[in-house]
């Protein structure tokens, strides 16, 4: 399969072209999914393409009544998502930042989430959640969360976070062809970076971690953009002589979570930190330090360490938000914990 | 009057059926064989029938906590109703849903609901699917006067009138949302009036008269069909029962009670019918005897099922999920 360049932000507008293309009940609705819904003016067609620019160009491809611009009525399109994946479609929903899940949450957990198993497993829900997570945008505290956790806690619910071009395409795909609700986690700070992606269909199962470096000393287990976090950690041990060879585990999917992959990794390293953006109470990050405590206790060489966000919203003041999100430095301080 | 003799008959048995599973339901509650909350949709047969004889299997309807008149009235099993309120494994939900979620997707039943106001989204959603297929399939969004206050009651029909869908709201305003009174929780005291500053055609109908709820859905169903968009129809009726089963019902006077139960629904259909000659007593009456026969044989099928296998808990919460990870961190118990 072939392989070119291209952003996390063109990789996942090339896997909704691909399944729009491929399925004709795949719809996209949102927020100025393509902005200026009102106009037939063509210089306004797509004047936004979505907040990010992650949906330009498909109304264009698709038209309007697959690319729907929706009010400003999260609780309202959100729930027409979810009817409409019970009556046979297969929608996209955009939300634009995950915070705003607090203003349609019940139409998330108690509607798309409960259906299936409410009706005895007469219904299916095959509904994607395309949202944004991520800090450093001096975004303040309601457009800034990471808040995955959540969401991964509530049955019925699939969540996926991918931190590379090439694993946002492949999850993306299979999100929209997977017969549950599935939270999709873009991080904003990821839309520019750039990386290998192969052309035409390409889908990565849900549920499986990715090992992005090997490593024989700790197990670095990461999510999202602190994937990256943990791999400058990792290389600076390597560099700088500690004698330390770090693993670093991508999640990529959280719900479901490939704890063979983890469970493998903690078994041959002893060692293990967890990096996640997201609030440290009830987390993926305390869910990995459970994993490890009730199934690989006896390999652990050492005190799992957990390298957060703080137990506090995302500030503004660039001095405060810099503080807030982990850093190269911290993974490195906790990884030499775990040698204690 | 334009409507058929078919539908007469089917009208009377569905208004019947529900009074008498909601009758039943009632009585067994009281003898402690019910587990759980229901909430009983007697008094108000008239609006489920009215609407639903417009509906065919094709279309949708969104229900409510209050959602049995509903589901008999679009056609769910009654037998599988019953089962699955006694939380058997032969009810319509396995026993996973209770009264409180009963659905038939397969009917186009979308669910009954807890959550007040759960509805109106999901009503678009379903409306919309039939816009982008291009189907004449319309969807009813049945809610209470208490989730008219609320945001996703609004957030529906703003989005319907917006997107031109093929959905009808219809309002059943019982006079009271648990103990309150829309004279004390609707401000401007107008339901139906909310809805026209949504750009929709609204009217406010007696929710008593079966046969004048049918005529007003059945315009409103053909302006849907015909892609003319949403209609909100309040229809103004009453519940006999309290908010649930084993409520004291200390809100309300025995002589309102009263005064609705002389204008009951059935009672009144009786009359019109008989009066004009559409159907005959021996019609009825044989109606009447039918259902009681369904309704015992719908409690014996609920008393003689089967309790749901233990093993079920972990089933129908995905299409697809490692099975470990339901019960994980742990060995699941035997």
């Amino acid at each position: 399969m072939s392989e070119r360049i291209i952003s996390y932000r063109e990789a996942i507008n090339e896997a909704l072209r691909l399944e729009m293309a491929r399925d004709e009940t795949v719809i996209l609705m949102g927020e100025d999914v393509t902005g200026a819904p009102h106009s037939d003016e063509p210089d306004h067609l797509d004047a936004w393409g979505g907040v990010f620019g992650v949906t330009k160009g498909l109304v264009q491809e698709f038209g309007r009544e697959r690319v729907r611009d929706t009010p400003i009525t999260e609780s309202g399109f959100m729930g027409a998502g979810v009817g409409a994946a019970a009556t046979g479609l297969r929608p996209v929903v955009e939300l634009m930042f995950i915070g705003f899940m607090g203003v349609c949450l019940d139409q998330v957990v108690n509607q798309a989430a409960k259906m299936r198993y409410m009706f005895g497993g007469k219904a299916k829900i095959p509904l994607t959640v395309r949202t944004t997570i991520g800090a450093g945008f001096r975004a303040a505290a309601q457009h800034s969360d990471s808040i995955y956790s959540i969401f991964v806690h509530f049955p019925g619910l699939k969540v996926v976070a991918p931190a590379t071009p090439a694993d946002a395409k492949g999850l993306f795909a299979a999100a929209i062809r997977d017969d549950d609700p599935v939270i999709f986690c873009e991080n904003k700070i990821l839309l520019d970076t750039k990386g290998p992606v192969p052309e035409g269909e390409y889908v990565i199962p849900l549920g499986k971690a990715d090992i992005k470096r090997e490593g024989k000393d700790v197990t670095i287990v990461a999510i999202s953009n602190m994937v990256n976090v943990a791999l400058k950690a990792a290389e600076q041990m390597a560099r700088n002589g500690d004698g330390i060879s770090a693993e670093v585990v991508d999640l990529r999917s959280l719900s479901p979570l490939d704890e063979e992959t983890v469970l493998a990794s903690i078994k041959k390293t002893g060692r293990l930190v967890v990096v996640d953006e997201d609030n440290p109470r009830c987390s993926v990050a305390t869910d990995i330090a459970t994993l490890a405590a009730t199934q690989a206790i006896e390999y652990l060489n050492g005190p799992v360490r957990l390298v957060t966000a703080p137990h506090t919203p995302v500030p503004f003041s660039p001095a405060l938000e810099d503080f807030y999100v982990p850093t190269p430095a911290r993974v490195v301080n906790a990884v030499r914990e775990t040698m204690i | 009057m334009d409507i058929n003799h078919d539908k007469l008959l089917w009208m009377y048995k569905t208004m019947r059926s529900i009074r008498a599973f909601e009758d039943q339901l009632h009585t067994d509650f009281a003898a402690g064989k019910i587990p759980g909350f229901v909430h009983l949709y007697a008094g108000e047969e008239a609006v489920a029938t009215g609407v639903c004889a417009n509906l065919t299997d094709r279309d949708y309807i969104t229900s409510t906590h209050r959602g049995h008149g509903h589901c008999i009235a679009k056609g769910v099993d009654i037998k599988e109703m019953m089962a699955e309120i006694h939380g058997k494994a032969t009810g319509a939900c396995k026993g996973k849903g209770g009264s409180m979620h009963i659905a038939d997707v397969n009917k186009g039943m979308l669910g009954a609901n807890g959550i007040v106001g759960g509805g109106p989204p999901l009503a678009c959603g379903a409306g919309l699917t039939a816009k982008l297929k291009g189907t004449d399939q319309v969807t009813v969004c049945f809610f209470g006067d208490g989730a008219s206050n609320q945001g996703t009651t609004m957030e529906g029909l703003n989005l319907a009138g917006v997107w031109k869908l093929p959905v009808i709201f219809v309002c059943e305003n019982n006079g009271y949302a648990e103990t309150t009174s829309p004279q004390y929780s609707v401000s401007g005291q107008d339901i139906a009036a909310r809805a026209r500053g949504f750009g929709m055609p609204s009217v406010a109908i007696d929710g008593l008269d079966v046969l004048a709820i049918h005529e007003a859905v059945r315009e409103a169903v053909s302006r849907a069909r015909r892609g003319d968009g949403p209609t909100f129809i309040e229809a103004q009726t009453y519940r006999y029962y309290g908010h649930f089963e084993g409520d004291t019902v200390k809100y309300r006077d025995k002589d309102e009670e009263e005064q609705y139960r002389s204008r009951d629904c059935l009672l009144r259909f009786r009359g019109v019918v008989l009066e004009h000659g559409l159907l005959t007593q021996a019609e009825l009456d044989a109606i009447d005897a039918d259902v009681k026969k369904t309704i015992a044989e719908a409690v014996a099928f609920a008393d003689s099922s089967p309790l749901p296998d233990t093993k079920e808990i972990l089933t129908d919460v995905y299409v697809s999920f490692p099975e470990k990870e339901m019960w994980p961190f742990q060995a699941a118990p035997a």
